[in-house]
């Protein structure tokens, strides 16, 4: 550093306070190779997107639960009358006190959880009681431990219910020993103050009911100990007279865990009720079908994606939280790695953005696969246009992004109407779930599936009564999106019906008149010839009979349906500018989200040039480079012997490999005595595998250890 | 003729005593003259057990109360350390003598400090000329405290030099508290379980008011004749009675039958009795739920009871997992070869087996195995090729933490952990059967 003064001498220089900038991911955007005009905008783009998806989500969320939290409301209201009659009654006066207590089966995807158990006490907060307590199993290894947590988190809703009266609560948090006397009394003392505060001052809010209960919740009921559930019961089954304590289990997996926790001396202390929470699956439905399936967002996920997607929710963790989450790196790895991604907004808003395009931005409409499809398929005079004329491009694009959706607003109705005719088929050739036929959609042309035909097949055989209803909810389907386009295919089904009504009335007599006939022919006295010729003719009227009106009608509807679904199921993938809102990097989204970290250790000890990139390291697959680092030189040695390894050899083979080159000039030294250098280089090798596990000392033979990993990776 | 004598208090005490806590008589007097007269010295420590709900806690505290005897009474299972308890003691004591509430709290870490403080209660009061009663409720916990506890409190008499009489409460035998070191031993007193008899006579006692007292025992005997094979507990039995009487009544409200027609009574309450034995005694279905179906005269088969629901939704892997780990956990792992290797030639249980291993491994309950056992039957039993993914290692520790598997030993994850499947055979062909996957042909047990 230079200074301005002229003499010699030390200098104190403060260091510049440098604000350390916290990386953000708007920086994060900027800092992409690509060049950042627009950058900004995408990152904004992406924010405002995820916002309108979050909400969304949320709100699925409230609304599938809501009944859920109803009916534990419901619970606690009853139980609460029980608590608060006088109980002067006989009956009452005979029965034990039970601690009402609510089983609330939530299903295994305990990531889920979380969020249920804060948005049940956020409920009870608003509408019960304020004193809600929710425990976990990790912090309450003792009963004493429970019991702090308990009323740690009590008094501190005292302290906010009144702020005022802070002084006196940490004065009583000082002395207070953790028992349930202690809270007993502590409950009488709130209790009372509130009801003789509240006419004057209002300051409960007043849905809270009369001695608010205490609710506890215990938010994974498989993990606590026995011995602490069982002490808490009994002992607070001793104050329930004085502290109207509510107990709700969160349980993952099936409320017979109760039994196998709790002996029968102990639950007969309980009242239980249960509660079932919406299965994660029907939850999935829900959140596909209302993210995915709608034109509300413009962003996609095209088939691969969503099978990842769909595959880790089925194949490892049945976490909605998990999908969303996987739903919102898409999103981000689409803002990010797609330049064109600017305009996956609404249509007006993406027209504007097509007009303020650079010549560079058309350079990468001109780049995409499906353009360049597009390009070739025009005549050759407009392809010269397409390729030199900036305005021509955004004009085309214009067009293209429209026709994009329409086709999106034609789809989801169609897909709809033909999920209705396979979802009830037997052995459901085209799936059960309308994301499998959304996927089978978009895969490729559904139409050419064998799977689709035999589900035509199975189609032509319905009877009229399901035939009847399934179109007439095909029509309520179209008839719930305003498109206009289905206008003259909603007028179709429904003559399709009325006409189903007018056949009901003309066969019912005509099958009569048939039947009745052919009997008579038969029992007509005849010899052997004829009645052999009535019966062919019989058999031949029956066969040609197929054709009833019934049957032509029904034919016709399948027909229209197929026309249907050739007209507007085709893949996305054929549609031009698909890559602007689809999102297909399923590769990239499955190391992220399905990380194989034994697999990704293989990799990096095996081959080293896979992560380092560095040319010396280049190797054929079977032989031991001594270029590599000498853990990888350890590791693959360690790969060729067996369960228990010698040392001393595992050390010979790693020098001779480390000094096979320079074996021709140190052939001279050639003793059995191994270079101090490779040794120490040997060992910490060694220590690092240790540390990786895959070997750890054995106490069965000295000089050797044991082999931690089986198999390749 | 009162069976109860004692110079101290009058008879009429005595008699009322008696007719509240019945079948006690002999327990009663022999507490009676332990405990002497107000003033006498008693017996340092006295030791009382017998069985749940046999009557000890209710005798004893409906004793000292009527007679008006200086007590304490502490449940242990409240205190889980030792100072929770003292500071308990203490503080009744202040409230028990004065009988203005000053709640100036006294902070007690240790028996030293107990015994001083003990001293100086004592002193301050009146309380010097009568026997104190010190009773510890459930005092099986103070084994589970420090070990100077449980004999400093037997000879608390000795220690503090003062007139106090411990009684400890439990529903184990002594043998079980002596400590290894000896100490003073305590009068013993033993409760035995009520007989038939007497739960019939106690529970009949308190009928309700507006129905005759012989209605009431026809119904108990009743009742009793239902669940004295499964349940002797008291609590519970009056529970249960009170639960169902309604019902019982149900033909007398109507006016269908008189109180004295007991055949019919029985007749409508009989299978009721065994339902609600079925139900609402495991608590399978609440008592709550129970009176409501009893109100709207529904069939007890619409309330699904807890374990009706059994079934577990799990993903697809991880029913997979389980099912390698279940049968890594009941097929002994030489047999691995025969199920999961191609040409295994043929292998006859007998043959290979040491005699030991020829009873069920079923009987024998799971066995340990390690993580890679389980990987390496996972890879074989799944159709598809499985990459062992991080979910798939996750997927693990959650069934460990959903109480499917249990994890062995120490929790070194680096030391090749070891796993034991704690499912039941059923669930597991419950689980297997959804994905297809034939489980008896793959246990050694049914082979």
């Amino acid at each position: 550093m230079s200074t301005c003064s002229v003499s010699k001498g030390c200098f104190v220089f403060k260091p510049k306070s440098k604000k350390r900038r916290i990386a953000s991911t708007a920086d994060y955007f900027n800092d992409s190779k690509n060049d950042s005009e627009d950058s900004g905008l995408r990152f904004a783009t992406c924010e405002s997107l995820w916002k309108q998806i979050k909400s969304e989500t949320e709100q699925i969320q409230e609304e599938l639960n809501k009944q859920l939290y109803d009916n534990i409301i419901r619970f606690l209201r009853q139980s609460h009358s029980e608590f608060q009659e006088k109980k002067t009654e006989w009956a009452c006066r005979m029965k034990s006190s039970e601690i009402p207590t609510a089983a609330l089966v939530l299903g295994v995807n305990v990531t889920d959880h979380d969020l249920t158990f804060k948005r049940l006490s956020e409920v009870l907060q608003d509408n019960v009681t304020p004193y809600v307590v929710s425990l976990q199993a990790k912090e309450c290894p003792g009963i004493r431990y429970l019991l702090k947590k308990l009323m740690g988190q009590l008094m501190d809703c005292y302290v906010e219910d009144q702020s005022e009266e802070e002084e006196y609560v940490t004065v009583s948090k000082k002395r207070i020993r953790c028992s349930l006397d202690a809270l007993t009394d502590w409950y009488e003392c709130v209790t009372k103050k509130t009801g003789s505060e509240t006419p004057s001052k209002k300051r409960t809010s007043p849905s809270h009911w009369q001695s608010p209960p205490v609710v506890v919740i215990f938010k994974d009921m498989e993990s606590f100990t026995t011995k602490v559930l069982q002490d808490f019961i009994v002992i607070s089954s001793q104050h329930i007279h004085e502290l109207p304590l509510v107990l709700i289990f969160g349980i993952a997996t099936s409320p017979m865990i109760i039994h196998r926790l709790l002996p029968h001396s102990v639950s007969s202390l309980l009242c239980i009720e249960l509660f079932q929470c919406l299965s994660c699956k029907e939850h999935l439905g829900t959140v596909i079908d209302k993210l995915l399936l709608t034109t509300k967002f413009p962003f996609k996920l095209s088939e691969k994606v969503l099978q990842v997607l769909i595959n880790i929710f089925l194949y490892h963790d049945f976490s909605v939280q998990n999908f969303i989450k996987g739903f919102q790196l898409s999103v981000v790895e689409h803002f990010y790695s797609q330049p064109l991604s600017v305009l996956c907004c609404h249509l007006p808003e993406a027209k504007k953005r097509v007009n303020s395009f650079s010549h560079e931005q058309c350079e990468h409409i001109r780049s995409l696969p499906s353009f360049r499809r597009y390009v070739e398929s025009q005549v050759s005079e407009k392809q010269i246009a397409l390729l030199t004329e900036d305005n021509f491009v955004k004009e085309v694009t214009w067009i293209l992004l429209e026709d994009l959706h329409i086709y999106h607003e034609n789809y989801f109705p169609v897909l709809k109407c033909l999920h209705i005719f396979t979802s009830s088929l037997p052995k459901y050739p085209l799936g059960k779930q309308i994301r499998e036929l959304h996927c089978a959609c978009l895969e490729k042309r559904v139409w050419e599936t064998e799977e689709y035909e035999s589900a035509l097949q199975l189609v032509r055989m319905l009877c009229k009564a399901d035939l009847v209803a399934m179109l007439q909810k095909c029509v309520k389907i179209f008839m719930s999106f305003p498109g206009k386009e289905f206008g003259n295919t909603v007028e179709k089904l429904e003559e399709f019906l009325s006409r189903f009504q007018n056949l009901e009335v003309a066969e019912a007599s005509k099958v009569q008149d048939e039947s009745i006939s052919s009997q008579k022919e038969l029992q007509k006295k005849t010899d052997l010839y004829h009645l052999q010729k009535t019966l062919l003719q019989l058999k031949e009227s029956r066969r040609s009979k197929k054709l009833t009106k019934f049957e032509m009608l029904r034919f016709e509807v399948v027909d229209f349906i197929d026309s249907l679904v050739r007209n507007y199921l085709a893949p996305a993938e054929m549609q031009t500018l698909h890559e602007v809102v689809y999102f297909g990097a399923a590769s990239t989204l499955c190391e992220h989200l399905n990380a194989a970290p034994r697999t990704a250790l293989h990799t990096a000890l095996n081959n080293p040039y896979f992560y380092l990139k560095n040319q010396a390291l280049k190797s054929d697959a079977g032989c031991i480079s001594n270029k590599a680092p000498d853990i990888c030189i350890a590791y693959k040695l360690h790969l060729e012997c067996g369960r228990l390894i010698n040392l001393v050899d595992w050390l010979e083979a790693f020098s001779t490999v480390v000094t096979a080159v320079k074996g021709t000039d140190s052939d001279s030294v050639a003793s059995d005595e191994v270079d101090e250098i490779i040794h120490a280089r040997f060992i910490r090798a060694v220590s690092e595998l240790q540390l990786l596990g895959f070997i750890k000392p054995s106490k069965q033979k000295t000089d050797h250890v044991a082999k931690l990993t089986w198999g390749g990776c | 003729m009162p069976t109860l004598e004692h110079p101290e208090y009058p008879e009429a005490t005595l008699l009322h005593l008696e007719s509240i806590m019945p079948c006690r008589e002999s327990q009663m007097s022999t507490l009676l003259s332990v405990f002497g007269e107000r003033q006498q010295y008693s017996f340092p420590s006295i030791f009382i057990y017998g069985h749940t709900s046999s009557g000890k806690t209710y005798v004893l505290q409906t004793l000292l109360k009527t007679l008006e005897l200086p007590h304490v009474f502490v449940n242990c299972i409240e205190c889980s350390t030792s100072r929770l308890l003292l500071e308990k003691i203490l503080s009744q004591l202040q409230s028990l003598s004065s009988k203005t509430k000053h709640a100036s709290h006294i902070s007690c870490d240790t028996l030293n400090q107990f015994v001083c403080l003990f001293k100086q209660e004592i002193m301050a009061e009146e309380l010097q000329n009568e026997t104190i009663y010190i009773v510890l409720d459930k005092a099986e916990q103070l084994r589970e405290m420090e070990a100077n506890v449980l004999p400093a409190f037997l000879r608390l008499q000795e220690l503090a030099d003062r007139n106090v009489t411990v009684i400890l409460v439990t529903e184990i035998v002594w043998e079980l508290f002596r400590p290894n070191t000896g100490c003073f031993e305590p009068f013993t007193l033993y409760f035995p379980d009520y007989s038939i008899g007497h739960l019939q006579k106690i529970l009949s006692h308190d009928h309700p008011p507006e129905y005759s007292a012989d209605f009431y025992a026809a119904y108990i005997n009743i009742l009793l004749g239902v669940f004295y094979t499964v349940c002797r507990d008291l609590k519970e039995l009056r529970h249960l009675a009170a639960l169902n009487f309604s019902k019982y009544c149900e033909p007398v409200v109507k006016g269908e039958a008189n109180e004295r027609d007991t055949r019919r009574l029985w007749k409508n309450i009989e299978s009721h009795l065994k339902k609600a034995m079925q139900t609402v005694y495991l608590r399978e279905v609440s008592s709550s739920q129970w009176e409501r179906l009893q109100q709207d005269d529904g069939e007890p088969g619409q309330v699904k009871g807890l374990s009706a629901h059994t079934h577990v939704e799990l993903p697809y892997y991880s029913k997979f997992l389980l099912i390698a780990a279940y049968l890594a956990s009941y097929n002994p792992s030489r047999s691995d070869k025969r199920f999961f290797l191609k040409h295994h030639g043929k292998m006859k249980r007998t043959t290979f087996l040491k005699k030991h291993e020829k009873t069920s491994n079923h009987l024998l309950g799971p066995k340990p195995f390690p993580l890679d056992r389980l990987l390496a039957i996972l890879y074989s039993i799944v159709d598809k090729r499985v990459a062992p993914t991080g979910n798939i290692f996750s997927q693990i520790s959650s069934l460990v933490t959903l109480q499917l598997l249990t994890l062995v030993g120490h929790d070194d994850q680096l030391d090749g952990p070891r796993y034991k499947c704690t499912v039941s055979l059923d669930f597991i062909r419950a689980i297997a059967r959804t994905v297809n996957f034939d489980i008896i042909k793959y246990l050694y047990d049914f082979l």
